[in-house]
């Protein structure tokens, strides 16, 4: 039985996660973790998010999870969602500047808005549509976007956007205030800004096609 | 391309059952949470927003369970509001499955609540609800005071004055519901939606008064609200959020359809 963990460092919805990873995979086994071991033995990780970069980092310190999620990134289907996105690059500007994990180069910005966008609000919320692009798949789509329709809208919460510096690695690009990364991929990994299990059908078949994916 | 205006229906839950009626085809128990949930989610709704009316504390109990219910088998972003005083009740209602909690009076009484609830589980997760009456003379400048109770108790707060303090404390969203229009079908108070929504920078969902669906485009081209709210006209069967959406679209507004 493959197993899918889902990392619990105390940030963020993850019983949401785990209902809607359950929902589409109901033969796999979703544990919800904060266990080095469990993580290091799963055959999938789900690494996801809320609150501030800060708080997040500390947190992964403290649950001492730094090293296990930095094996798995390395070697196996890896999901990262929101902050689990975010805290991948070198730096984010959230809390006056926090040092994040540092897998991807790169930084995290802030919306910004210029005179005339005041009706733009911080954060950005609700269902925005994602172009997506064809990272590291010859058949021109990548296996994650499988069965979504390009442009299709998807749930975002958030108030800082990545800025990969390789941009072979964006994987989905959206629209509000800046043209922004929404979701990146390389390799065994794949993460998103938008909350696929808040997200009604296109989600759900963004999860169900990680739960089958072999990258 | 761009973000889209959200279309929210509002459910009161009573001791674990919905209340006021909600009238779909087909469906085999409308007081069902979890049921009404699903057909709302399936009519493409974008969140939705539980009101736990249960005025006894010990039926408290049943509404994370209602939560936790719907949490499993409805994948859009749950609000769920009413009866929220302290922290830990915020944390029980997001770790039963809510996305976002709304805080009112709680809010009103302690306003560090919202500082605290912000800076433990982030201002994403926090709404604050805001209840206002037009307490202005005709011919005066429009002022609206903040109203606790149902409407019954004045609390002697600008609405506007109020709505840039929450945000400044940590609000991630603001429900601002007019008490002069609720249950009216006459419309969204658009002043008073315009005023709030220009003087902060986080989102606001319009409430209080939809009766047409145009009244639902009025509250985001007049209003300036970023999501309108409604609950009899869903319910009744009226309209359905489709159609809702469809005369937002066909007024130019950007939805998810």
């Amino acid at each position: 039985m493959t197993t899918i963990a889902v990392i619990d460092y105390g940030m963020g919805n993850l019983r949401s996660v785990a209902k809607a990873i359950e929902h589409v995979a109901p033969k796999a086994k979703v544990v919800v973790t904060s266990s080095a071991q469990v993580i290091d033995s799963a055959d999938r990780i789900i690494f996801p998010g809320q609150g501030a970069a800060r708080d997040c980092m500390a947190s992964l310190r403290s649950h001492e999870l730094i090293e296990p999620i930095a094996a798995a990134y390395r070697s196996k289907p890896f999901l990262g969602i929101c902050m689990g996105l975010q805290v991948l690059f070198d730096t984010s500007d959230e809390n006056n500047g926090v040092a994040c994990l540092g897998f991807v180069p790169g930084s995290v910005v802030r919306f910004e808005r210029k005179p005339g966008q005041e009706s733009y609000k911080i954060p950005h919320m609700g269902w925005n549509e994602v172009l997506q692009s064809g990272v590291n798949d010859s058949s021109g789509g990548h296996r994650l976007w499988h069965n979504i329709p390009d442009r299709s809208r998807f749930y975002f919460v958030h108030s800082y956007y990545v800025q990969p510096q390789q941009t072979d690695m964006v994987a989905g690009r959206s629209e509000y205030l800046a043209n922004f990364c929404s979701a990146i991929a390389k390799d065994n990994v794949f993460a998103t800004q938008f909350h696929p299990e808040k997200s009604a059908d296109n989600g759900l078949q963004l999860l169900r096609n990680f739960s089958e994916w072999k990258p | 391309m761009g973000l889209a205006k959200r279309v929210i229906p509002c459910l009161d839950v009573d001791g674990g059952r919905v209340v006021k009626g909600v009238n779909f085809v087909d469906i085999v128990d409308a007081g069902d949470p979890v049921e009404a949930a699903k057909r709302y989610g399936d009519a493409g709704a974008d969140e939705l927003t539980f009101l736990d009316i249960t005025a006894s504390v010990e039926h408290r109990e049943t509404i994370y369970s209602v939560v936790e219910q719907v949490a499993s088998e409805v994948f859009i972003p749950l609000t769920v509001g009413g009866g929220v005083r302290a922290v830990s009740d915020i944390r029980n209602l997001l770790n039963a499955g809510a996305d976002k909690v709304s805080i009112n009076t709680a809010a009103v009484h302690n306003p560090d609540l919202v500082k605290q609830a912000a800076d433990h589980v982030g201002s994403q997760c926090i709404v604050v609800a805001i209840d206002a009456k037009g307490v202005h003379q005709p011919g005066e400048t429009p002022r609206w005071e903040i109203f606790t109770h149902g409407g019954r108790k004045p609390t002697g707060l600008d609405a506007v004055a109020w709505a840039e303090k929450m945000t400044a404390l940590g609000a991630g969203e603001l429900l601002v519901t007019s008490m002069d229009r609720d249950g009216t079908k006459s419309g969204f108070n658009l002043p008073l939606t315009r005023a709030i929504a220009d003087a902060v920078s986080i989102p606001v969902i319009a409430s209080g008064g939809v009766g047409t669906l145009t009244h639902l485009v009025e509250g985001v081209e007049q209003g300036g609200a970023d999501a309108v709210l409604a609950a009899s006209i869903f319910h009744f069967g009226e309209y359905t959020v489709a159609e809702a959406k469809q005369a937002m679209r066909d007024a130019g507004i950007e939805v998810r359809l």
